[in-house]
């Protein structure tokens, strides 16, 4: 302790053993410091926060054996609040933050105020232990024959390159290919639909008849056979490439379409996932046509084939051609001509 | 002395017990009076240190009760809107953690909220080491590893909260994907490896949850006590003061005043973060329902911290490349979430080397520079927040557009051109602010304070007072290390010998008198000797009328004249003279 040395040297700053002076900055005295009765009643305070804390601890263990766990409470500013979260809460956090007042208090009222100093050392080492840390690990090297045995060097080099192989390898079995091993870039290009799939409507799985969908509606839809499939599959893989929306417009303000006649009587299907990072896209803006993600705004115009007008999209949101069956209902006529969802490398 | 008491007796026995076995009295006697400089500032790291630790407890607890599973059950706990509705067993759980077991969300609001608090107060801490310039030599393995915290600290706080797999953190994931899938050549294939297969799956939440609960708070851990270390070995540095010098530490021991302070601190936080937990919401996961890919609510913001990326993606123009019809190379969303982050992350990383590398300083320093005295670091500081700052504004360009009735194409198109206008513009303003006020601190060593009070002398000469400056402000002002930019290089040297490294020089010489050439240099010695001579002798000049004014205030005074003795001289006296009368 010897190299302690206070640092605020006024000719009242408390006095202590082995400390000197080093600038001269005017130190005022506490209350405490001079006052006995000042230092009683702060230790007293630093006491009842800590007292209070305990009180406090007490009063989470009985809030939370007491509280019903449905109830609800009004209180002021907050609102409507769940009783159990804002007791527990409050109690809890009152009684840490008081340990906390409480010892900071202690520091500031009680505990000596006055600066003190330290020297730095040198962080480099000295030249005696360069020497030495390098005379040993000439010695070592000398004695291992690290140097000498050129076949050991270099086929341990080896092995530990390799080695690393064997554990990042069986990374590949992440994910296992199903049956008939397509590509990743196969199985992002098709979906569900094919020639003669139902649409139904999301969530409620309703055929729909072209008369259901009136000029500037729009409705969510997915393949009738969705369900099942994800039944089987234990996932919504399907569901994520297969989402569509149909849009109706009047026939005469379609522009251009990606197919001839992909529409059925101004009903128009539109894959549901963004182009860009694949956020579904939902809001529709029956006026202009312009169909905009909520995620990164990306516009796209549903009346001039689905291309992109604002945003950072960099594609056309795929169509899909529609007709009705037998019965009525709209059904898709194919698969989407291109990848729903976002770019990928093997895309092109 | 006194007797020891029995308390100090036991605590005597263990020290020793424990010595024996492992020599911890050495460290102990070196230790428990190591000093530590006081500063608010210095709290900052404080903050993200505790922050973490009750992320760490309260992630704990969360660990009992989260199944981090995609198998789809019925819900059926006390959330009465969503009873009867089919969802993953993650939300399933993160549901019932909110609702069904006491404490639950009070424990997973104060993860959260410690979360944001942890990585805000990491990004808060660096500001402060990066503009008092405390990542100088020999910190800079330690400015290394906060910047790889604060990545591990955006991991963890994404990883985790995408892990209740309600429908805006699945909206994240999604996202997440279509980056992946954008990376050129590996990316369809990592993507797949990512989330077994196509998006969704089934496996990635719990592949997630050992990230989170593992890998990166391991991680972080680990890290965190090497920063710690360093900081202990290499010892803090402090602000310039009186009696501060490069050579030495000014403050207050560890024990016991660090130990109350700092231990007193982490209390004071963890308190704080209960009472926001338990007061304040924090991702209401009840309200936007159980994840759908194709479901999705408008107005859908991250956490705070990953609002630069989606800003970015925001507002990046849609270039895409296809190559031979083959490949597809996405810049719309390479540049905004791979290649920028990356430059950012990069730079911030390298900033160290290259700052040391232009000024060629090789010294220690443990004073802080105070952000005027280095104008060219500051400003790229101010910079790089500004450049953040579009881009998170670019983040919630839907609300700004809704709260201020906007388009969001006019909001966007402004931040196209906005994020290369505003920064540069704002490191030259707050270069020139730097360089004003290094001229006002110059001005305050020539000339001390300019009081504003106005003297008459007796020869009916006018002067304004100027009043010497405090120790304080002094030491601290000629704290100031003038670095002058290195010359330039010379072609051949005197032998005629070509210098091979010229054109690196060259630059390294352009570079360091951009940064230092239009430095306002410290006053001389001589200079300020004779500055404070001319100050105290205004200040004797005025003393007289000190001293009238020192009895006591009223503010009733004639004037600024001189005033000559047998005259009331003080207040006091002048009331003591109306007394009497």
């Amino acid at each position: 302790m010897s190299d302690l040395t206070p640092h605020d040297s006024h000719a009242n700053a408390p006095e202590r053993l082995g400390y000197s002076p080093v600038a001269d900055v005017p130190h005022a005295l506490r209350m405490a410091d001079t006052d006995p009765k000042a230092a009683r009643r702060a230790e007293r305070q630093v006491a009842a926060m800590f007292m209070l804390s305990m009180l406090l601890t007490i009063a989470f263990v009985v809030g939370y054996m007491t509280i019903d766990k449905t109830s609800i409470i009004y209180i002021p500013v907050f609102g409507d609040v769940g009783t159990s979260t804002f007791v527990l809460g409050l109690t809890l956090g009152a009684a840490i933050f008081l340990i906390g007042a409480g010892a900071i208090q202690w520091a500031k009222k009680l505990m000596p105020d006055v600066e003190v100093v330290q020297d730095r050392h040198d962080l480099a080492s000295p030249a005696s232990a360069d020497q030495e840390a390098l005379a040993n690990y000439d010695r070592g090297k000398a004695e291992s024959g690290f140097a000498r045995f050129k076949l050991i060097r270099r086929t341990l080099i080896g092995a530990l390159a390799l080695f690393p192989i064997a554990l990042l390898i069986p990374l590949r079995d992440l994910w296992t290919a199903p049956a008939g091993s397509p590509s990743p870039a196969d199985l992002l290009s098709v979906t569900l639909w094919h020639e003669g799939l139902r649409i139904v409507t999301d969530p409620n799985l309703m055929p729909i008849k072209p008369e259901d969908l009136p000029i500037g509606g729009l409705v969510s839809g997915i393949p009738e056979d969705l369900e099942e499939v994800q039944e089987l599959e234990g996932n919504m893989n399907a569901r994520t490439k297969a989402a569509i929306i149909l849009v109706r417009m009047d026939p005469s303000d379609i522009r251009a379409q990606q197919g001839d006649g992909w529409d059925y009587q101004g009903i128009l299907a539109f894959s549901k996932i963004c182009t860009h990072v694949g956020c579904p896209i939902a809001l529709y803006e029956q006026r202009t046509h312009h169909l905009l993600c909520p995620c990164h705004q990306s516009t796209f115009d549903l009346a001039d084939a689905g291309n992109v007008v604002f945003g950072p999209a960099a594609r056309r949101m795929p169509q899909l051609p529609i007709g009705v069956d037998e019965e009525g209902f709209l059904v898709a006529r194919s698969d989407f001509a291109e990848p729903v969802g976002p770019s990928f490398w093997e895309r092109g | 002395m006194s007797e020891p008491s029995t308390i100090e007796k036991a605590g005597g026995g263990v020290a020793t017990y424990v010595d024996q076995r492992v020599g911890s009295n050495k460290f102990l006697a070196r230790n428990l009076g190591k000093v530590f400089p006081d500063h608010w500032s210095f709290m900052l790291g404080e903050i993200a240190l505790y922050s973490f630790i009750v992320v760490l407890i309260t992630g704990t607890f969360l660990t009992f009760f989260y199944k981090p599973s995609m198998i789809e059950v019925v819900y059926d706990g006390s959330y009465v809107p969503l009873k009867g509705i089919l969802m993953s067993e993650a939300y399933a759980s993160s549901l019932d953690i909110s609702f069904d077991i006491r404490g639950g969300l009070l424990i997973r609001q104060m993860h959260h909220w410690a979360a944001l608090i942890f990585i805000a107060a990491m990004a808060v801490h660096m500001f402060r080491v990066f503009f008092t310039g405390a990542f100088r030599k020999p910190r800079e393995f330690n400015w290394l590893i906060g910047v790889v915290l604060v990545t591990l600290g955006l991991i963890a706080g994404f990883s985790g909260y995408s892990l209740p797999d309600d429908l805006l953190s699945g909206t994240g994931l999604q996202i997440t994907r279509g980056i992946a899938q954008a990376i050129p050549v590996i990316g369809t294939w990592a993507t797949f490896l990512l989330f077994d297969g196509q998006f969704p799956g089934s496996d990635f939440i719990s592949r997630l949850y050992s990230v989170h609960i593992l890998l990166v708070p391991g991680l972080i851990l680990a890290l965190v006590t090497v920063h710690l270390m360093l900081v202990w070995t290499q010892k803090h540095t402090q602000f310039p003061g009186p009696g501060r010098t490069n050579e030495n530490v000014v403050g207050y021991p560890l024990m016991p005043v660090y130990m109350a302070k700092a231990g007193g601190f982490f209390f004071i936080v963890f308190g704080i973060i209960a009472l926001i937990g338990g007061m304040v919401t924090i991702n209401p996961i009840w309200i936007f329902g159980p994840f759908m890919p194709d479901q999705v609510s408008a107005g859908s913001q991250p956490d705070w911290y990953m609002g630069f990326l989606d800003g970015a993606l925001r507002m990046m123009p849609n270039w895409e490349t296809n190559l031979f019809d083959w490949w597809t190379i996405s810049w719309n969303i390479l540049i905004p979430a791979v290649i920028v982050p990356g430059i950012l992350f990069t730079g911030l990383a390298l900033y160290p080397f290259i700052e040391a590398w232009v000024t060629g300083d090789k010294k220690e320093h443990h004073l802080l520079d105070r952000p005027r005295n280095n104008p060219t670091r500051t400003g790229f500081g101010v910079m790089a927040i500004t450049f953040y700052g579009l881009l998170w504004i670019g983040g919630g360009n839907d609300i700004i557009a809704t709260s201020f009735d906007l388009t969001i194409n006019s909001i966007t198109w402004f931040l196209r051109i906005a994020i290369f206008v505003i920064p540069p513009i704002m490191f030259v303003v707050t270069r020139r602010i730097c360089l004003g006020l290094q001229r006002r601190d110059r001005d305050k060593l020539l000339h001390g304070y300019e009081s504003g009070r106005i003297l008459r002398l007796p020869h009916g000469e006018f002067i304004e007072v100027h009043e010497p400056i405090s120790i304080k402000d002094k030491a601290v002002i000629m704290s100031k290390t003038d670095i002058t930019p290195l010359p330039a290089p010379e072609r051949r040297d005197s032998a005629g010998v070509r210098n091979k490294r010229y054109h690196l020089q060259n630059v390294q010489h352009k570079l360091s008198g951009f940064f230092y050439a239009e430095n306002i240099a410290k006053p001389s010695a001589a200079e300020i000797e004779a500055a404070e001579h001319h100050v105290a002798h205004e200040v004797a000049l005025e003393a007289p009328l000190h001293a009238y004014e020192d009895a006591d205030q009223i503010n009733t005074f004639h004037g600024g004249v001189l005033h000559h003795p047998g005259m009331p001289q003080t207040n006091a006296e002048q009331l003591a003279e109306r007394a009497q009368h």
